[in-house]
């Protein structure tokens, strides 16, 4: 399964590389990629559409895999970072800091970190009775969610033309400022997220099956859940850094993966090859839907996010799993 | 299999500030069965959770093997006592093997990975529970009492010499929950595993248990052999029902009848009350 996402998000990669207002042979896309100089279409392959491709799979693999880990740990497909509220504290404490404290926007990122684990951190001590259940802190978070957007609109109605121009990425996700210059502060941390959610996978393998058999089976429940919290929650707030918080790819990614990968455990690594393919491919479309205008990205995914948002919720009251 | 000992010493459990079980010692026969039973909320499962500690004490320790179990690892004892909780819960879509497989979780670590071992005892797990068959099903489709044979799998899995289970058989129908108890008597006879069991089901305690174990406001009422423990004053005091005990006619084992309601016994009716005050 990992193999057949891999592959497709290899297709959408190059295809996002060569198709355009400007098109490019996949030859030639690959040749500019090892290193060859060609007339115009360098530029548009290795200063403006790589960088992009770059940071779309990195996006949507850092908020793929969080919302995977969120949905797993709290048994909630409700419960990915973008609905409660985390990706939105990333963007609040951005808009924030630019609009009222004239914060350099390119070193938004780590005020967007703090952001996102200080509202992590609420929601979970709002949510703690004895033990954190699923339902209270996806209740809470949404609460979250709805305080923390006030706050950013609120920022926005304040803030200077030009500053709001700066922060307005951190409203709809956009890939738009993706710069070779910027990919490292998506890149780096990537590097030490992403192993680090593959090895926590194996306690989030028994906390599935309940706090009380995990314990069980040995895993240190409140420890391993906090260490997976905090990880989870950091790659959903580099992704918000890298492009805005682009809507719903957290949200979709893991029930797709797990679809897809019937049977097979987490889907961990599924979920974040969806996670890309998805960002690529709104990227993608975003580009060509109205000619010369990009669409931000954001939109995209939230266009198609919102139905599967209202499928999910009418689907788990069906079977009455309450979301 | 080698004995691991098993008892808890002037041990207290709570929730919160709420005391459910105060200064309570126990000890656990090795390689026997032990169930115990009490009214709602007597704080049977608590001590079980506790036992197991799955529930840090608030006062007195839990001893495996005659040291406190939370000087140990989790994990190190992970591998002499597992545990089935009354609700566990199977992910969305997961296969019996799948399932089962994660019942090797603390013989794993970091570097060891899925081994020939693994599968050998995922093997015996599915083989021992009647389950092989079903290795490839998703757990969704299983019928409740083919869902608790597959989590017991899981427990075995497990290899450990303790096993602690919750209520294994609340939601079975009546077949289902002697399937569930010969299997689980069937296992302790074979490997000479030791089992403590919170059950609900007085009579089918009775017969099936080694070792009894009566609890009432987290306290040990009583224990001992079934015929210690199940007489119609012990039951009265435990339960607060006045019911006549008989021997069970295909065990022996005491068989526990409660007294009929006046209304239920006289004319029209079949049956009628004999010999007793």
């Amino acid at each position: 399964m990992s193999w057949s996402l891999g592959a497709l998000v290899l297709v959408l990669f190059v295809v996002t590389l060569c198709v355009g207002t400007f098109q490019v042979s996949v030859v030639d896309a690959f040749r500019i990629i090892g290193g060859a100089q060609i007339q115009g279409a360098t530029f548009v392959v290795w200063d403006l559409r790589l960088p992009r491709a770059l940071t779309a799979v990195g996006v949507g693999a850092a908020f793929g895999l969080s919302g995977a880990i969120f949905q797993t740990l709290v048994r909630n497909p409700l419960a990915s970072p973008d609905i409660i509220g985390i990706t939105s504290g990333a963007s609040a404490a951005a808009v924030v800091a630019i609009t009222m404290f004239g914060l350099n926007p390119a070193l938004a990122a780590p005020v967007a970190f703090a952001g996102a684990l200080v509202t992590a951190t609420l929601i979970y001590t709002l949510a703690w009775r004895g033990a954190v259940s699923g339902y209270r802190l996806v209740l809470v978070g949404i609460g979250m969610a709805a305080v923390l957007n006030a706050v950013v609109s609120y920022a926005m109605t304040r803030a200077e033309v030009t500053d709001a121009a700066e922060a307005l990425v951190w409203l709809t996700g956009s890939l738009n400022a993706s710069t070779w210059s910027r990919l490292p502060g998506l890149f780096l941390p990537l590097a030490v997220l992403l192993p680090a959610a593959l090895v926590l996978a194996r306690p989030l393998r028994g906390l599935q099956l309940g706090d009380d058999l995990a314990a069980g089976l040995g895993v240190r429940t409140e420890r391993s859940k906090v260490v997976l919290i905090v990880v989870a929650v950091g790659l959903a707030a580099i992704a918000t850094a890298a492009a805005g918080p682009v809507a719903f790819v957290a949200f979709v990614s893991g029930p797709i993966a797990r679809r897809l990968a019937r049977g097979s455990g987490l889907a961990l690594v599924p979920a974040a090859l969806v996670g890309a393919s998805v960002v690529l491919a709104a990227d993608f479309v975003g580009a060509q839907l109205l000619g010369g205008v990009r669409m931000p990205v954001g939109i995209i995914t939230g266009v198609v996010g919102a139905p599967f948002l209202l499928w999910l919720l009418a689907q788990s009251n069906r079977t009455g799993r309450g979301g | 299999m080698e004995h691991h000992g098993l008892a808890a010493e002037s041990l207290t459990l709570g929730y919160d500030s709420r005391v459910v079980v105060p200064d309570l010692s126990v000890v656990v026969p090795p390689g026997k069965i032990t169930v115990i039973v009490g009214a709602n909320a007597c704080g049977k499962s608590t001590l079980l959770r506790g036992l197991a500690r799955l529930l840090a004490p608030s006062g007195g320790r839990v001893l495996l093997d005659g040291k406190d179990i939370r000087s140990r690892s989790t994990r190190d004892v992970a591998r002499v006592l597992g545990l089935l909780p009354q609700t566990p819960i199977a992910p969305e879509g997961i296969t019996v093997a799948d399932l089962v497989g994660r019942g090797r979780h603390p013989h794993q670590g970091w570097l060891r990975q899925w081994g020939p071992e693994d599968d050998v005892a995922v093997a015996d797990a599915l083989e021992a529970t009647g389950t092989a068959d079903l290795a490839e099903r998703s757990v969704d489709e299983l019928s409740g009492g083919q869902r608790q044979r597959v989590w017991i799998a899981m427990a075995l899995a497990q290899q450990t010499d303790l096993l602690l289970l919750d209520e294994p058989t609340t939601f079975l129908d009546v077949a289902h929950q002697i399937e569930v108890l010969d299997l689980l008597c069937g296992l302790n006879r074979s490997s000479g595993r030791t089992i403590v069991m919170v059950l609900h089901d007085l009579n089918l305690s009775a017969r099936y248990a080694d070792h009894l174990i009566a609890m009432k406001q987290g306290q040990i009422h009583s224990q001992g052999s079934p015929q210690e423990v199940v007489t119609a004053a012990g039951v009265e005091d435990v339960f607060g029902l006045r019911c006549r005990v008989i021997d069970d006619p295909e065990t022996g084992t005491p068989l526990m009848v409660p007294i009929a309601a006046p209304h239920l016994i006289g004319p029209g009716r079949f049956g009628v009350r004999s010999g007793v005050a």
